[in-house]
């Protein structure tokens, strides 16, 4: 288990390329500690969100290492299902099983992968909706429910499995602008439940609101890891700097 | 000119000894269902698990799954019957052919359900394949996510998914497959057309044998479509293909 001194989540001079000639992640060192909320952000195409992908190794890596609560991801014999078990993953296109009730898209891997007896998964299932507002629709497929609705399913379903740790990737990029805060709202109220959580977004509201770092990643390097107050008041790069200007206020640069 | 149709030929004894000739037709129509049944399910199995490896990330299982559907879609189902019913048993160990030629029960049949079954097994596969990756990409990473291992995440995930797209398809090669098993004729199997064959030879009646027979082929197919609408139906999903209308 894990102590608070280790870090729940750490990349060691992690490298990854796209075939021979894009570099898309350089010597990436990084610490993510329990409990700890750090929303990663950068320009499109600089790696952000590849870095979230290596950590459950839906994305692998060509050198360095990854630590998950002491387990090594990227180890060839470490059980890699069972490390997945323990992060959750919520995606921008939020990815919800179309042939599933929302009920059954929550209990499914409860059930099948972690051998939670039926009535037991539906009690935790109908608990998560409660939580994250959705109770009402939990026969409806997926199809029928809003992209809001739909996110907040799928976070609902990462919660199930009980997870260590939640990675979000643009979890609000997909969303029309009104369902925004709805999501925000249950990933602010996750973060104060004491997750540790690691966001991809360009949401820098909620950066500066719920996060206790913020990094900064261009052309697959991390230029910036800073408290949220720092990385907006007195960012350190200039790369930085215009990113923050483009997206605090694109109509006036 | 005017057609002599008798159409009472159907009751009358045949000269074959085995009864009126609506009992030949009868006869055949009980292989043809057996064999095209039979071979539906080979197909449907093989073809499947065909099309599954041929998604895989893992390039030798890939690439057999390939082979398999250039092998048995390249070469024509007759040659593939006759491959089966004559050469095989000379190819495998001398046991095994002598037991193929002189003991195995129903030969005929068998072999044309295997033979069947293969060959509609590479056109299944490719249907597969291609409902699979018709799915979005996140659907594999969703399930690989929440901690699936990979048969788990076709079995609970994908398949449920591919198959549903690929049902108007597959009911082309379920009414393909009736058919297609007229061409065990060729073989001796006294199906559906054989017997047809034999009742022109016998009664002289060559429109009604083939009409009566046409008719029957007709009526399979049409079961066929429209039992697989209402499964189509059945398994309709809101928002997912096949329920826009």
């Amino acid at each position: 288990m894990n102590t608070d001194a280790s870090p729940m989540i750490r990349f060691v001079n992690v490298n990854k390329w796209y075939g021979r000639d894009h570099h898309v992640l350089k010597n990436i060192n990084l610490e993510v500690r329990q409990g700890e909320v750090v929303v990663v952000c950068g320009p499109s195409g600089s790696g952000k969100s590849t870095l979230i992908r290596t950590i459950n190794q839906l994305e692998p890596i060509n050198n360095g290492e990854i630590w998950v609560d002491g387990i090594r991801a990227n180890d060839p014999r470490t059980n890699i299902n069972k490390l997945r078990e323990e992060v959750g993953f919520v995606f921008q296109h939020f990815n919800l099983y179309p042939h599933l009730s929302v009920l059954d898209n929550i209990t499914l891997a409860p059930i099948q992968v972690k051998k939670i007896p039926k009535d037991l998964a539906e009690r935790t299932a109908m608990e998560l909706l409660e939580r994250v507002g959705l109770a009402n629709k939990k026969d409806a497929y997926p199809a029928n429910l809003s992209g809001g609705q739909q996110q907040r399913v799928a976070i609902a379903r990462g919660l199930a499995m009980n997870p260590q740790v939640m990675l979000f990737d643009e979890p609000t990029s997909a969303l029309d602008p009104e369902m925004i805060g709805e999501v925000l709202a249950v990933m602010k109220q996750l973060a104060e439940s004491g997750m540790t959580m690691m966001v991809v977004t360009h949401e820098m509201g909620f950066a500066r609101e719920v996060a206790d770092r913020v990094v900064f990643l261009d052309q697959g390097v991390i230029l910036e890891d800073a408290k949220p107050e720092q990385f907006f008041t007195d960012p350190q790069t200039d790369r930085a700097k215009q990113f923050l200007r483009q997206i605090l206020a694109p109509m006036h640069q | 000119m005017t057609l002599n149709l008798n159409w009472g030929i159907l009751l009358e004894e045949s000269a074959t000894g085995d009864g009126p000739y609506w009992t030949l037709l009868a006869t055949g129509l009980q292989w043809t269902l057996a064999t095209a049944l039979t071979g539906w399910v080979i197909a449907l199995l093989v073809g499947s698990i065909v099309g599954v490896l041929r998604t895989l990330p893992y390039r030798p299982l890939a690439l057999l799954g390939d082979i398999y559907v250039e092998v048995f879609r390249n070469i024509p189902l007759l040659v593939q019957l006759f491959f089966w019913f004559f050469v095989w048993p000379e190819v495998v160990p001398q046991e095994i052919g002598r037991w193929m030629k002189q003991d195995m029960p129903y030969p005929e049949f068998i072999t044309a359900a295997l033979g069947l079954g293969w060959f509609t097994a590479a056109r299944v596969a490719e249907q597969v394949k291609s409902g699979i990756l018709s799915l979005p990409r996140g659907q594999k990473n969703a399930a690989l996510a929440l901690g699936f291992s990979l048969p788990q995440t076709y079995r609970l995930v994908i398949l449920p998914q591919a198959f549903r797209v690929v049902i108007p398809p597959l009911t082309s090669e379920f009414m393909n497959i009736f058919k297609n098993s007229a061409a065990a004729l060729a073989i001796g199997l006294t199906e559906l057309t054989f017997q047809m064959k034999q009742m022109v030879e016998y009664s002289n009646e060559v429109i009604v044998s083939i009409a009566a027979v046409t008719t029957i082929y007709m009526t399979l197919a049409f079961a066929v479509n429209r039992g697989m609408a209402w499964l189509e139906k059945k398994a309709r999903v809101p928002g997912m293909i096949g329920g826009g209308r």
